[in-house]
């Protein structure tokens, strides 16, 4: 039987163990990136890889170590390097000695019969299409729930009254969609997530919000972003997430097999001031930000790992934009030097001023008005 | 009318036939400075900071030129070849130019995607030439001639010399001969790369670029690669690698990189793990605004005496 494992990247793992599994491999599941993790992937990794390849390369070092002998991970078509990880990870560990199959799931357009050899490789048990189906579907409403169930932590944090509470549900949301055996059982979760989270005692204000957009592999893995939700969440700030995994595996896998370019909105958002497509998130980063604009947001973070390209370009684009449209800037470059007690700091002081700048916006309109009923 | 033409990224690849054709359609052809302190100055002074040397460079050389010519020429180059495209840096670069610098608002933006080759090429400049009201036969001819002198250029290159650097031709029976990969923008800059190469051919070292290999021995070494990369000029630099590693008709390999350079990370660890299966000689060499002389002649010296060393020992043991 193979022993499969894949990159850890937030709370995926859990419908991809779900999914592997019911397909006949054993699965290692990858450990949450820590300090290990990490050191093991600087060691190895060129010097100015991005986080995430460090990380993952870790990760997969910590995953052999465990006795996996297939590795799954995505491909890409660039021009964002992401796309060649694979090629030059499998390089990089077999050079150390280690043997293992390497798969990668290139994307279904361009690839498509490679696509189906990859994933029949990883298919070990004889199902039948309802089998399929079923699994696929609890799978994919695993992935939807546990975004719903992070989607809800932002939006509760910034309102509790007893710091940690929503944390402390998050995690419990976490822990029970983990233990669905069925179909049946999520749903009945899915409204338990939701009555969870009402339980919560909550303050009736209008916090400030914060847009947060960047690359995909920092913004869905806390830890490499040094849990910056959870950091702003407790300074009393509204978080949103430009991605979460189920829609860009909409918009990447599914749309892309129908060669229909995703995530429309923020392309057209985008095209007045970046024109070419030119990989990564970087135009999806410009684009999310207009919208978030649009929305009456405060501020905008962009997330991006050290020297990573599409989101460099993003990155001299942004301030323009934001701008234009009257928003807050704050830019984060993250790798493995970034401390987070640095970082806090920063957060502070973007969040002081964006409160200042509403204050300020507020007195004038008060007086605007003042001024108009005198006249 | 007078065109300006940043010297920096693509400009040492193909130059020639920018300047070719640009003269040749009656536009008089204003080169920015040949890079200085100050240039680069006034590139750091506007790009952002993550972003690498060269693009830093492009900013700098802009500014140099946009408040004595009409236009500034501004390539986005999507495609040249079928199989890559560029560094998303050069994809965005017009985006960037638009929001980093100030008040720059004679930029000329030309979308440069050959996906058909020879034929997109042709369109494009007639298309060009149609844009300024340039009769067809002027631009035909113009065409015709900037190719003519491309041609010429890469053949220079294949004669042994390196037409950017004013180098002819070298002495055929250097003792040692090094192959100097990198990308084009990187290697003929003489400030970005503080005369590397003049200062090897002065060590007597016989020096191979990746230009002075052919275009099919390269080629043939596409396959080599489980996935073909997706940036043109690393394609160029990797395969020239893996033709000198299969042919061994250098003595080592001195690769020329940016700080910071986003494709280059997995060129470089790709080759560098090839090279120890080879058991090539392999050096790397990171150049960023602040690199000094003294360090790079240091390791220079040391690499090539090191070269001399296993040479005569060898033929030590030969004989």
């Amino acid at each position: 039987m193979r022993k499969v494992s894949f990159p850890y990247m937030g709370t995926s793992y859990i419908p991809f163990e779900r999914l592997l599994t019911a397909f006949g491999n054993e699965v290692v599941v990858p450990p949450r990136p820590t300090e290990e993790t990490i050191s093991y992937g600087t060691k190895y990794a060129p010097e100015f890889a991005c986080y995430p390849f460090k990380i993952v390369l870790g990760t997969y070092i910590q995953v052999l170590e465990a006795g996996a002998d297939t590795l799954v991970s995505s491909g890409g078509v660039g021009p964002c390097r992401a796309g060649l990880y694979t090629t030059l990870q499998e390089k990089i560990l077999k050079d150390l000695g280690y043997e293992f199959e390497m798969i990668t799931l290139e994307p279904p357009g361009r690839h498509l019969r490679d696509l189906i050899d990859n994933i029949k490789k990883l298919i070990n048990d004889r199902l039948s299409l309802k089998d399929y189906i079923s699994i696929g579907r609890f799978a994919w409403k695993q992935l939807v729930l546990l975004d719903k169930a992070e989607r809800l932590s932002h939006k509760m944090r910034p309102l509790e009254v007893k710091r940690g509470d929503t944390t402390q549900t998050y995690k419990k949301c976490v822990e029970l969609i983990a233990g669905a055996k069925k179909y049946s059982d999520l749903r009945e979760i899915e409204r338990e997530v939701e009555l969870l989270y009402d339980a919560i005692e909550k303050k009736d204000y209008d916090p400030i919000k914060i847009g947060i957009v960047g690359e995909i592999y920092v913004l869905l893995e806390p830890s490499s972003n040094l849990e910056i939700e959870e950091m702003l969440g407790e300074l009393g700030v509204y978080v949103e997430r430009s991605m979460f995994l189920s829609e860009y595996t909409i918009s990447n896998a599914v749309m892309d097999l129908f060669h229909i370019a995703g995530d429309r909105d923020a392309k057209k958002m985008a095209a007045p001031y970046f024109k070419e497509m030119c990989g990564g998130h970087g135009r999806e980063s410009v684009g999310n930000s207009v919208l978030f604009a649009k929305r009456g947001f405060d501020g905008i973070i962009q997330l991006s790992p050290f020297t990573c390209i599409p989101e460099i370009v993003a990155k001299s684009i942004l301030p323009k934009v934001c701008k234009e449209h009257g928003l807050g800037f704050l830019t984060i470059s993250l790798d493995e030097q970034t401390g987070k007690e640095g970082l806090r700091t920063r957060l502070e002081a973007f969040v002081d001023l964006l409160m200042a700048k509403r204050k300020k916006a507020e007195s004038f309109r008060v007086k605007s008005q003042y001024v108009k009923e005198m006249a | 009318m007078k065109i300006g033409i940043p010297r920096a990224l693509a400009y040492y690849a193909y130059y020639p036939f920018l300047e070719t054709f640009f003269e040749k359609l009656g536009f008089d052809v204003v080169v920015s400075d040949k890079t200085t302190k100050e240039i680069m100055d006034l590139g750091i002074e506007d790009a952002i900071t993550d972003a690498c040397v060269p693009i830093k460079l492009f900013h700098g050389h802009v500014r140099n030129l946009k408040d004595r010519v009409d236009y500034v020429l501004v390539p986005r180059l999507v495609k040249i070849k079928h199989d890559a495209t560029f560094c998303p840096k050069f994809l965005g670069l017009p985006d960037m130019l638009s929001c980093s610098i100030p008040q720059f608002k004679n930029m000329l933006e030309v979308r440069v995607d050959l996906k058909r080759g020879r034929l997109d090429l042709f369109m494009l400049c007639m298309k060009f030439a149609k844009k300024f009201k340039k009769s067809f036969f002027k631009a035909y001819n113009a065409y015709l001639k900037a190719l003519l002198s491309f041609k010429n250029y890469t053949h220079q290159f294949l004669q042994g010399g390196i037409p950017p650097l004013g180098i002819v031709g070298q002495k055929k029976n250097s003792p040692i001969c090094l192959a100097v990969l990198g990308y084009p923008y990187m290697l003929y800059d003489p400030y970005l790369s503080l005369d590397l190469i003049k200062k090897l051919i002065n060590m007597g070292v016989y020096v191979v670029t990746p230009e002075m290999l052919r275009e099919k021995d390269k080629q043939k070494q596409a396959s080599k690669l489980k996935k073909t990369l997706f940036w043109t000029f690393s394609n160029e630099v990797i395969r020239s690698a893996y033709c000198l590693f299969e042919n061994q008709n250098v003595d080592g390999i001195i690769h020329v990189t940016a700080f910071g350079c986003g494709p280059d990370f997995i060129v470089d660890k790709l080759m560098e793990i090839d090279a120890k299966k080879y058991e090539m000689p392999y050096l790397t060499i990171t150049l960023d605004e602040q690199t000094g002389q003294e360090g790079l002649n240091t390791r220079l010296e040391a690499f090539v005496d090191m070269l001399k060393i296993k040479k005569a020992k060898k033929e030590a043991a030969m004989a």
